[in-house]
């Protein structure tokens, strides 16, 4: 098994801050946008994410939600591991809000599709945009694409990419795992 | 997430600790999907589940049917008195007709102990024992010790009394079972002739004073007394039972500690509980209800995941 660093932790977080400047250029003040953070590992974008926008730009009343998507997905009974369920808090109702997915890697899109149908629970969005940190190209299963990528990267499908952060494994980075 | 060490839910004699606390954790996700604005989750859309109810139920039944229905299973109804079996047919046929229509699993109440069993021998499908006769009613112990969790934090460690008739009560062995799994004390309390002679070797204790039992508990499971299932007389009257083994708002009040009270329902009120008990803050009656929910869709959940 060999690793390669795709983004160190200056290169993170250079682009958590693009993409929260983005977040603002579409969504001024937040007053009818949502953002929700996928779980497990899109919470801890949508967290870093949250945090930048209140405190080095000063978005006030940003509402941040997390959604588990297990119950939802489509190889429920196909896998050979058992699905690992995660908290959902999402205290708000969705209903005409503009909302934003938040993930780590958006690999084959079927996590999104189940995302798309899981939110409907919480009501009808106004429209549903994707921000994920790293976007594997060339993988997609379904024709979903995101509106903020942190960045591209070709990976074939032996390949894994892998996203550390500090409140989890010490330190933030990506990397790229040969299986 | 692992998986429960069974394909069956037989009853909690055949399952482990940790498949306990992996059906709590599954339907602690499953109490914040019941409480969203739409309550339904698409995972078992391609399960087909039969209720087979040869014995009368209402509440047990429609909350496996919610359960399943909210999972997106597709559920067929079937009750024994209006069927074949009673034209004589065997449970064993009347199961696999109605496996013929590709049915994934089987939830199954019928007076006859061990009936879960027995069919898991001789067919292909999960099944989920939802009471048979005075043996088991697993999913009633699971949602009693999830409410027990819910309230007190913990169930390991709690002092938990059942009252009533143990002697016919599915709902007692079931507890008593569960309990003792999680680490709990157990005593049952009752009259002399509704407590079976040997119920000491499951390792719990035994009082036929009710004032004591209760200032000995943190919990109260007070049973309904089964007139169906009584062919002779074990107590000389309701009111005599009701005056030695009912709890009252007089008797708790003169408790030095809140106790919960439960109940698996349904209650025979100012029998073994007075309707001011019943509703009161301390009776967790029905939050055992909304939890039956949740826990039944996680143990239908988790048994289907293992069907491939």
């Amino acid at each position: 098994m060999s690793q390669r660093v795709l983004l160190a932790s200056n290169e993170v977080h250079i682009i958590l801050h693009r993409l929260a400047c983005q977040l603002i250029e579409n969504h001024g003040f937040f007053e009818n946008t949502v953002l929700i953070g996928l779980q497990p590992r899109g919470a801890f974008v949508a967290e870093r994410l949250s945090k930048i926008l209140k405190e080095d730009y000063g978005v006030q009343n940003l509402k941040l939600g997390l959604l588990d998507i297990t119950f939802f997905r489509d190889d429920f009974r196909r896998t050979v591991n058992p699905l690992e369920a995660n908290k959902t808090s999402i205290d708000f109702i969705v209903e005409d809000k503009n909302v934003v997915f938040i993930d780590d890697v958006l690999y084959t899109g079927r996590s999104i599709r189940a995302a798309l149908t899981a939110i409907q629970s919480f009501g009808r969005p106004a429209n549903v945009e994707l921000l994920t940190l790293i976007d594997r190209r060339f993988s997609r299963h379904l024709p979903i694409q995101p509106n903020y990528r942190g960045r591209q990267v070709d990976a074939i499908n032996e390949e894994r990419v892998v996203v550390h952060w500090e409140e989890n494994d010490a330190e933030d980075a990506v990397y790229l795992i040969n299986k | 997430m692992s998986e429960l060490s069974v394909s069956h839910l037989l009853g909690i004699k055949y399952i482990t600790e940790k498949d306990i606390q992996l059906i709590f954790e599954t339907a602690d996700h499953f109490k914040e999907v019941i409480q969203r604005p739409i309550k339904k989750v698409p995972s078992l859309r391609d399960i087909t589940i039969a209720n087979l109810f040869f014995e009368n139920s209402t509440r047990t039944r429609l909350s496996f049917e919610l359960a399943e229905k909210r999972l997106s299973a597709d559920v067929v109804n079937f009750s024994a008195a209006s069927s074949s079996v009673k034209k004589g047919e065997t449970l064993i046929d009347t199961v696999n007709n109605i496996l013929a229509m590709k049915v994934d699993m089987v939830v199954m109440r019928h007076p006859n102990p061990g009936a879960g069993v027995f069919l898991s021998k001789h067919i292909n499908a999960a099944i989920v024992n939802a009471g048979d006769g005075t043996h088991e009613h697993p999913t009633q112990a699971l949602l009693d010790s999830y409410s027990i969790r819910e309230r007190l934090g913990d169930v390991a460690g709690k002092k938990v009394v059942i009252v009533g008739d143990i002697l016919h009560s599915r709902v007692a062995l079931s507890n008593i079972y569960a309990l003792k799994l999680q680490g709990a004390e157990v005593m049952v309390c009752g009259p002399k002739t509704l407590i079976p002679k040997h119920i000491n070797e499951l390792g719990v204790k035994v009082s036929h004073n009710l004032k004591e039992a209760l200032n000995w508990c943190d919990v109260a499971n007070m049973l309904r007394v089964q007139n169906e299932r009584m062919d002779i007389s074990y107590f000389p009257s309701t009111r005599e039972y009701a005056q030695q083994y009912g709890v009252t708002k007089t008797l708790l009040e003169r408790l030095d500690k809140e106790i919960v009270i439960m109940h698996p329902g349904p209650i025979n009120r100012g029998v073994e509980i007075t309707s001011e008990v019943a509703d009161s803050n301390q009776a967790i009656i029905l939050d055992q209800v909304e939890n039956g929910v949740a826990v039944r869709m996680a143990v239908i959940y988790l048994l289907a995941s293992k069907i491939k």
